[in-house]
């Protein structure tokens, strides 16, 4: 009952004429960036963080929620018509939805998407909205031992469970621990790896290597391939509405999905891939109709793994918000927006701020009902959108990553640093490097290490605090089997 | 992911491990180099650095050798052979803009950035492409930059526009 009365409160923020506009800026501004293939809310964020200088804390989180779950929506789109998934998170839709397309079902495919989302997305605001209070209770027992070693098993789950090697992605990681130590050290004052540049004393920006990952390695990245295979955009043919049956194959994936999602994102390993790619094996042992899997694609395929996606984006909100825990690169670079209004995320927080939790969780409603309506029947504007020729998008996008970096200081240095970043960026999209767990690295890093030193602290610089603490060494164990557990399960399964 | 049959060492695999190897040593090297003071012994600045360049070392040491085994690059990439000529004209935009910005101002360092990555991307009008970053780049100027607060320093051409707009 206390939950519902604090939502309610929340709402009487979210739906002030002010944060209405931010949410429906940040929806539009998601659906829009979700389409274009390229760009993705992390990138997005990080380049309007400056605004957090301008706005108070509300309105920025109601945007960055917005362009959040809105990029979520726009990805499907890419994904059915174009075939190139706009967001690693909606890889599986473009399995089915795109052959729907092709064979003259676009409309129905686009419905399916965007009607499982918002149910997804409700369902997983409501999952936000119960489990969260929860969560911020219990975390409250925790102290600086707990936390470093809830931090190390998020680590291992970001970097080495998912993704495609886990050597590539704890390296990534690493890169992201070790760019987040450069500047001055908060706790003794000495400079760490600043190579004698006063530039970088004050650390190295999240938004020079957010940026310089996502946007310039990007471009990079784009270019050198760009004779390899050009993607149609398949027309939009179909009526938007479902038929009957449609609607009857539709619901129970929707529910399916939403059930799978939440509860992976909103576990410290987060990630949507695996919940998505669960959901279409799901949908596939299910379906009544297998041979459609493939060949002129299936409405299940797309409608539970659509409602796995949004709902685990929802989910990846819980650690955020109640552990201070980012488990993608878009919470990580969020995570940064509220560190710089000097606000800390964690079990606190729904004590030292109400209106910005719950006038945030109450604007993932409204984001949830505008969204369905920015992309049911405003989607020709959105496929519109996809036609902007890549020159002028890649270029656009260059000159958008100038003023989000030279921005912050006026400083050449930021410029370089991002482009040596890009360059790296380049070279990790190349070599199947994941990009997020920099990210995640960079902003966790040093958060793990002040945990760290503040245990040793209080435990005289005795090691064993992190094991003998029954839920500490419960988090080491479980973060040292899911790192050498997928390594025995394939030596095994060779042997 | 699927593995190749052994065909001998991939050597851009196996750089990027020596790159990587490389790295650890300078964070060993510039860790070993922060001043520490005896209060701080154990708990000092210095023991997540030391973990971070060990743990790139081994990760490092693991991918020469996956590279000196074949590599992990997916066929998929391996068989799409670099564009380095589109690569270097985004490059020299990159390289372009950052010379620029200082004297010429945001404006015009776009422009000329703009152009050269169109190029790069294969746009074949020059032209055009120079007068829709001239607007494009104004436009995020004066709507974008000034919304968020930021100031990305102004060239002649900004302070012309800005007084055009201000008579």
């Amino acid at each position: 009952m206390e939950t519902l009365a604090q939502l309610g409160t929340g709402f009487g923020v979210a739906l002030s004429p002010e944060n209405l506009l931010w949410c429906l800026l940040g929806t539009t501004l998601g659906t829009a960036i979700g389409v274009l293939p390229g760009l993705g809310p992390a990138l997005t964020i990080a380049l309007l963080l400056p605004i957090t200088f301008q706005v108070p804390p509300t309105a920025a989180f109601i945007l960055f929620a917005g362009i959040y779950y809105g990029a979520m929506y726009g990805g499907s789109t890419t994904s059915i018509l174009l075939n190139t998934p706009g967001e690693s998170a909606t890889i599986v839709t473009a399995l089915e939805g795109n052959k729907m397309a092709r064979s003259g079902r676009a409309g129905a495919a686009l419905a399916t998407a965007a009607i499982g989302s918002f149910v997804a997305g409700t369902v997983g605001t409501l999952g936000i909205t119960f489990l969260a209070p929860v969560v911020a209770n219990f975390a409250l027992s925790f102290g600086p031992a707990e936390y470093f070693s809830l931090m190390v098993l998020a680590f291992v789950t970001v970097s080495a469970v998912l993704g495609s090697s886990a050597v590539r992605g704890v390296a990534a990681l690493f890169f992201g621990i070790w760019l987040g130590l450069i500047g001055i050290d908060l706790q003794t004052g000495q400079a760490r790896f600043t190579f004698g540049l006063d530039e970088l004393l004050d650390g190295v920006n999240v938004i020079v290597v957010a940026v310089g990952l996502f946007a310039v390695g990007e471009t990079f990245y784009v270019a050198a391939r760009r004779h390899a295979g050009k993607d149609e955009i398949l027309p939009l043919r179909g009526s938007l509405y479902m038929t009957r049956e449609e609607w009857s194959r539709s619901w129970k994936p929707w529910l399916r999905g939403a059930a799978i999602g939440f509860p992976i994102g909103a576990m410290p390993a987060g990630g949507s891939e695996v919940p998505t790619f669960l959901s279409y094996w799901a949908e596939k042992k299910l379906s009544k109709h297998p041979e459609e899997f493939g060949t002129t694609g299936a409405i299940e395929g797309v409608a539970g793994p659509e409602a796995a996606n949004n709902a685990s984006a929802a989910g990846v909100l819980v650690p955020m918000l109640t552990l201070g825990l980012p488990t993608g690169a878009t919470a990580a670079i969020m995570l940064s927006a509220f560190q710089s209004y000097g606000i800390n995320p964690g079990p606190l927080l729904f004590q030292s701020q109400p209106a910005l939790v719950w006038g945030l969780i109450a604007s993932l409603y409204i984001a949830n009902v505008m969204l369905l309506v920015l992309n049911l029947p405003l989607v020709g504007l959105w496929v519109r959108i996809l036609r902007v020729p890549p020159p002028l998008l890649y270029a656009g996008i260059l000159v958008f990553a100038t003023i989000g970096t030279y921005g912050i200081s006026n400083s050449a240095v930021d410029l370089i640093l991002l482009y040596v970043i890009g360059a790296i960026g380049f070279v990790m999209r190349r070599y199947d490097f994941p990009a997020a767990p920099v990210v995640i690295g960079m902003i966790l890093g040093p958060l793990a290490e002040q945990e760290f030193r503040r245990a040793m602290t209080i435990s005289n610089g005795d090691w064993s605090v992190l094991v003998t603490q029954p839920l500490s060494a419960t988090m080491l164990v479980l973060a040292g089997l899911a790192l050498v557990g997928p390594m025995v399960w394939r030596v095994a399964r060779r042997g | 992911m699927a593995q190749r049959p052994a065909n001998g060492p991939a050597w851009p695999e196996t750089l990027i491990g020596l790159g990587l190897l490389g790295v650890a040593g300078v964070v060993w090297w510039q860790t070993a180099a922060i001043a520490t003071s005896p209060l701080y012994a154990k708990v000092g600045p210095r023991i997540f650095p030391y973990l971070t360049a060990i743990g790139l070392a081994v990760l490092a040491a693991a991918m020469v050798v996956a590279g000196l085994r074949g590599g992990w690059q997916t066929d998929e990439e391996r068989a799409v052979a670099t564009d380095w000529r589109a690569v270097g004209f985004v490059a020299a935009g990159l390289l372009c803009n950052v010379v620029l910005i200082g004297p010429a101002g945001f404006t015009l360092a776009s422009v000329v950035m703009f152009v050269l990555v169109a190029h790069g991307f294969g746009s074949r009008a020059p032209l055009r492409d120079g007068a829709i970053a001239l607007v494009f780049a104004l436009a995020a100027y004066f709507g974008f930059a000034k919304a968020l607060g930021v100031n990305i320093g102004a060239g002649p051409l900004e302070r012309v526009v800005e007084r055009l707009l201000g008579a």
